[in-house]
């Protein structure tokens, strides 16, 4: 079996995989919290639907570079997104619900009509499951989201303070002088990004769990902000590397194999957090 | 002159107007309670003051060299916190967050002063403890504490016993009236008018009649008698 994982590893395109996707687990994992916290978690399902539909939009157009396209149409959205839900006439998440949807529905229409391949239904697989696509990177794909993941983790770490301020407590936020608007801008931005990111590990179904799943463990266990943070991080890269090197000795889907990863950790726990109690 | 001078002040959401031709004073030192029913404003009020939202018409002047964000606050306590994974120190630290101005991390001067807040709110032994796992009352000191990092002049609690039981409320007004007494000028909602007319200085009373001045004048007052006598109508029906 090592043997067989070393022979793997001499492949340029294994390496850059295990490289981008510990990236990836690594930032989607540290706003988390924050997002299942602030009730965010939507806007990030919203979100990767509408990626969803950015993508079928970029393949339907046959853009080489899909990314390019598909991060400023998942930024717009959240910063729609954030700006519907402030508005309390229009129900936050029945605005989430109709974008989502709404993309959903024209991302696979747009498909059907203009089938790029003929294998169709394989296509729309790959993008809502990401099933190989992570194993498919060019040199330059991985470049771009390396340095995205380490902007989002540089971003992170220098607003650390005020995004914990602005996540737990929004009115004494404000009435300290720090702009929490900004930062609730920040913070959907930053998911977008992360989101566009994910969707190469995970595809675009499965990226809600990578982001919250982590999140929800590291809860289970820890009871700083700051132990949650770390924990989670650890957690997503340990299950990002565990299920990406079970998918390629098991031949089983990366994403999904990754997403159970996260599902049996945070079992795990949650047995320790209420054996703890118990205790 | 004064910390806090009000003129004609008119507080509410989008241009609907919720009290208007507010006018008060406060002084340093002073401790003052704003009562008045559910959904009369108070709340608003508050955040009228701290300019969490706009007012519609009418002038707030901070005197003493007292900036908007010097104002240590504790709001009304929201769902958000109830499951937060924080411990308390990280909460008490984060009141220092208006010192930070461009830098990313607090330094060494603010970790001390938060230790401090939580030695003078008797916290300090739960520096480490989980936030969500302390009770009402130990809740609200860590608040408290996180308010007094953010000020060393004024205070604005929004309704800082609600929920916590008749032990609990008299030692936090007992530990308000102590930094009263050190210096530091209280706004504070209550609704509860017995507690208000015993420790305050001054009392705003707003609703359909507005009132402001001293706590002698609230109780020769129209609208304190008022009230006194619901208070007493109400506690001869419970019994
Ligand atoms: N965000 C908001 N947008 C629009 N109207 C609001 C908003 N918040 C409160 N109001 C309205 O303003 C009025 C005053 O509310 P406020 O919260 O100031 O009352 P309060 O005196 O603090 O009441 P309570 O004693 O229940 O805390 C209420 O009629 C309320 O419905
Ligand atoms: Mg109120």
């Amino acid at each position: 079996m090592l043997s067989k994982l070393l022979l793997y590893f001499q492949f340029p395109f294994v390496r850059y995989a295990l490289i981008v996707g510990v990236l990836i687990a690594l930032c989607s994992s540290l706003l988390g919290v924050t997002l299942v916290l602030k009730r965010f978690s939507f806007i990030g399902d919203g979100l990767s639907h509408v990626a969803f539909g950015a993508i079928a939009i970029a393949t339907v157009l046959r853009v080489s570079n899909d990314m390019l396209l598909v991060l400023p149409l998942t930024v717009i959205s959240a910063v729609l997104l954030l700006r519907t839900g402030q508005n309390s006439r229009i129900r936050g998440d029945a605005a989430i619900a109709m974008i989502s949807v709404g993309a959903l529905a024209l991302g696979y229409l747009l498909m059907n009509i203009f089938p790029v391949s003929s294998n169709l239904s394989g296509d729309v697989c790959s993008t809502l499951f990401g099933s190989t696509s992570i194993l498919t990177l060019t040199a330059r794909e991985v470049i771009l989201c390396a340095i995205l993941s380490l902007v989002v983790v540089a971003v992170f770490i220098l607003c650390y303070n005020r995004i914990f301020a602005v996540t737990f407590d929004e009115n004494f936020a404000l009435s300290a002088g720090t702009p929490a608007d900004r930062y609730n801008l920040l913070i959907a931005v930053i998911t977008a990004v992360i989101i566009v990111l994910a969707m190469n590990l995970v595809g675009s179904l499965l990226i809600s769990a990578l982001v919250i799943f982590p999140a929800l463990s590291a809860m289970r266990i820890f009871h700083s902000f700051r132990q949650v943070t770390i924990c989670s991080a650890i957690l997503s890269v340990i299950c990002a590397l565990g299920g990406m090197i079970t998918a390629i000795l098991a031949d089983t889907p990366v994403g999904s194999t990754i997403v159970a990863a996260d599902v049996l950790v945070f079992f795990i726990c949650w047995a320790i957090g209420s054996l703890r109690k118990t205790a | 002159m004064s910390l806090l001078t009000i003129e004609q002040l008119k507080i509410g959401y989008e241009g609907q107007p919720v009290v208007s031709d507010l006018n008060f004073r406060v002084d340093m030192g002073d401790y003052l309670c704003i009562v008045g029913e559910n959904g009369s404003g108070k709340s608003t009020l508050m955040r009228t003051l701290l300019h969490l939202i706009p007012p519609l018409g009418g002038k707030i002047t901070y005197g003493d060299g007292l900036r908007a964000n010097e104002i240590g606050y504790l709001p009304q306590q929201t769902l958000v916190q109830k499951d937060f994974p924080a411990s308390v120190r990280e909460i008490v630290l984060s009141g220092c967050q208006g010192r930070l101005g461009l830098r990313p991390f607090y330094n060494a001067e603010e970790r001390k002063l938060a230790e401090e807040n939580m030695k003078r709110m008797n916290i300090y032994d739960l520096a480490d403890r989980s936030y969500r796992m302390l009770s009402g009352g130990q809740q609200q000191r860590v608040l408290l504490a996180r308010a007094l990092c953010a000020t060393r002049k004024l205070l604005l609690l929004d309704e800082p016993v609600s929920g916590l039981d008749p032990k609990v409320t008299s030692d936090m007004y007992e530990l308000i009236t102590s930094l009263n007494k050190e210096g530091i000028t209280i706004i504070m909602i209550s609704h509860d008018i017995t507690a208000a007319i015993r420790y305050a200085s001054h009392i705003l009373h707003i609703g359909s009649q507005v009132f402001f001045g001293t706590r002698n004048m609230y109780l020769q007052s129209d609208a304190g008698k008022m009230f006194r006598a619901e208070e007493k109508g109400a506690s001869s029906h419970a019994e």
